[in-house]
């Protein structure tokens, strides 16, 4: 119970763990989708406060991590061209592609630029016209519309030195994908809070349905995720398995209808490779014809770009919730965040980063570094 | 990056045809597009990410998250602040590569 001081509510928190334990009866492998959970649960102790019989699995729920190493060459590539400003949300620069990143990029001369917001990027776009202003449009269902509607914007403003190089990925053929696979020893899901702020819940029954396993879209701070799997553990003894909101106060049925109607104007759904875990059918969004000519896919020609994994680098399978992180032989040794062989040890969303950050475990050699990086 | 942030919305205004807002982020302010919230008003909070309002939400709900977000140092990671400070650090060497 020495985490138990560190929530806002530590009497509730008890009376949701008294629940958990009275209502379990056998071993539960529940998976957290998004990487925003992953972090609360290393950070507040959770899976530590949890009875034995409750095991959270770390989902790929990290925009960073699951962008594919391909996708990272193509946007060293524009990113190294003269005419080009190439703008990021901060967490993509530190991300290994096959041999540089785009701090390295930048300090080669290269015009990397952190933006806060894509809108930040279309702004740069009008200031510069003389440049080709290039937006990495990486993330789940939360970052595709706030990206959608700039490219929308570029249009219906005719600015034309803007495109988008897009990564875009989407959460339920994930999920599927996992429960397909051979290895999978997920029961049940705490789906991501606000993917489904703006997607709604319509396309989670049918999943639930088929394979059989509970669904509760939960929060994110640590009583929201203690009261998702409360509510996931019921369900499970119980031999249910529906989908139940557990995040009211940010989760309507139907979404965000305006988002969603301008996500289906922009983009069209397509196959996606994930890093370290392959392509999933229809796991993705790219640019839909009419908005081709914002496509820096198109714009630019990047095919051909020979990559290489590194060898050492577990990432996938920790996406996967095949292995823990400190279960990788790279982990807290020759991979940390200093010296990061995979994005799952980058991001500040990555189960790796996580476990390096708040705890320290396994069998990796000490001197760890004690300053956590962020 | 996924982290989406209440905020508190200050002022509306409309710009190159597009509904904006400044919202306050307990301290931090930021331009806002509320083209997804197209009726949220001044003075209601709403879950905004990379500067998109996307959901409303109760202002009790809003100012915990916000606590709890500020003492976990995740409102400074959502709005890139560390990271352009590690930005800085690199700029040295880019100016080094350049001459």
């Amino acid at each position: 119970m020495k985490y138990l001081e560190e929530f806002q509510n530590p009497e509730l928190a008890r009376r949701l763990l008294d629940d958990i334990r009275a209502t379990v009866t056998r071993p539960w492998a529940l998976m957290e989708v998004c990487g925003g959970q992953t972090h609360s649960i290393i950070r507040h102790g959770i899976d530590q406060l949890l009875p034995e019989e409750v095991e959270l699995i770390h989902g790929p729920g990290c925009p960073v991590c699951v962008t594919p190493l391909a996708v990272i060459d193509q946007a060293l590539e524009i990113a190294s061209r003269p005419e080009v400003i190439f703008c990021s949300f901060g967490d993509m620069l530190r991300v290994p592609g096959t041999d540089r990143d785009l701090f390295r990029v930048r300090g080669e001369g290269g015009d990397v630029r952190v933006v806060y917001s894509p809108l930040d990027a279309l702004k740069i776009a009008q200031q510069n016209p003389d440049r080709e202003v290039v937006f990495f449009g990486i993330g789940f269902e939360t970052t595709a519309p706030p990206n959608a509607m700039t490219v929308h914007q570029a249009r219906r403003l005719g600015i034309r030195n803007f495109s988008m190089l897009v990564s875009h990925v989407r959460v339920p053929p994930a999920i599927e994908a996992i429960m397909t696979s051979p290895s999978c020893r997920v029961q049940a899901f705490l789906a991501a809070g606000h993917v489904c702020s703006v997607m709604g819940l319509d396309e989670y029954p049918a999943l639930a349905d088929r394979f059989g396993v509970p669904i509760v879209v939960t929060g994110f701070e640590p009583l929201d995720i203690l009261e998702g799997i409360r509510r996931a553990v019921r369900q499970l003894e119980r031999g249910e398995h529906t989908v139940d909101n557990a995040y009211p106060r940010a989760v309507r049925a139907a979404g965000n209808p305006a988002a969603r109607a301008m996500l289906a104007d922009v983009f069209e759904v397509a196959d996606r490779a994930w890093r370290g875990i392959g392509t999933i059918p229809a796991s993705g969004w790219r640019l839909s014809d009419r908005y081709r000519d914002h496509d820096a896919e198109h714009r630019f020609s990047v095919e051909g770009i020979a990559t290489r994994e590194p060898a050492a680098c577990r990432s996938g399978e920790v996406l996967q919730g095949l292995i823990k992180p400190h279960e990788c032989e790279a982990f807290g040794t020759t991979c940390t965040p200093r010296t990061p062989l995979g994005a799952t040890m980058v991001s500040t969303e990555g189960a790796c980063a996580a476990y390096y950050l708040y705890r320290r475990l396994g069998n990796a050699p000490t001197p760890l570094e004690a300053t956590p990086v962020v | 990056m996924c982290l989406a942030v209440p905020g508190k919305v200050m002022e509306i205004e409309e710009r190159d045809g597009t509904r904006m807002a400044t919202v306050d982020f307990g301290g931090v302010v930021k331009e806002v597009c509320l083209e997804y919230l197209p009726d949220l008003a001044v003075g209601e909070y709403a879950i905004v990410h990379v500067g998109f309002a996307l959901q409303r939400l109760d202002e009790e709900s809003a100012r915990r998250t916000l606590a709890l977000f500020e003492e976990l140092g995740l409102l400074q990671e959502e709005f890139g602040d560390p990271w352009e400070a590690a930005a800085d650090q690199d700029r040295p060497q880019a100016q080094e590569a350049r001459q």
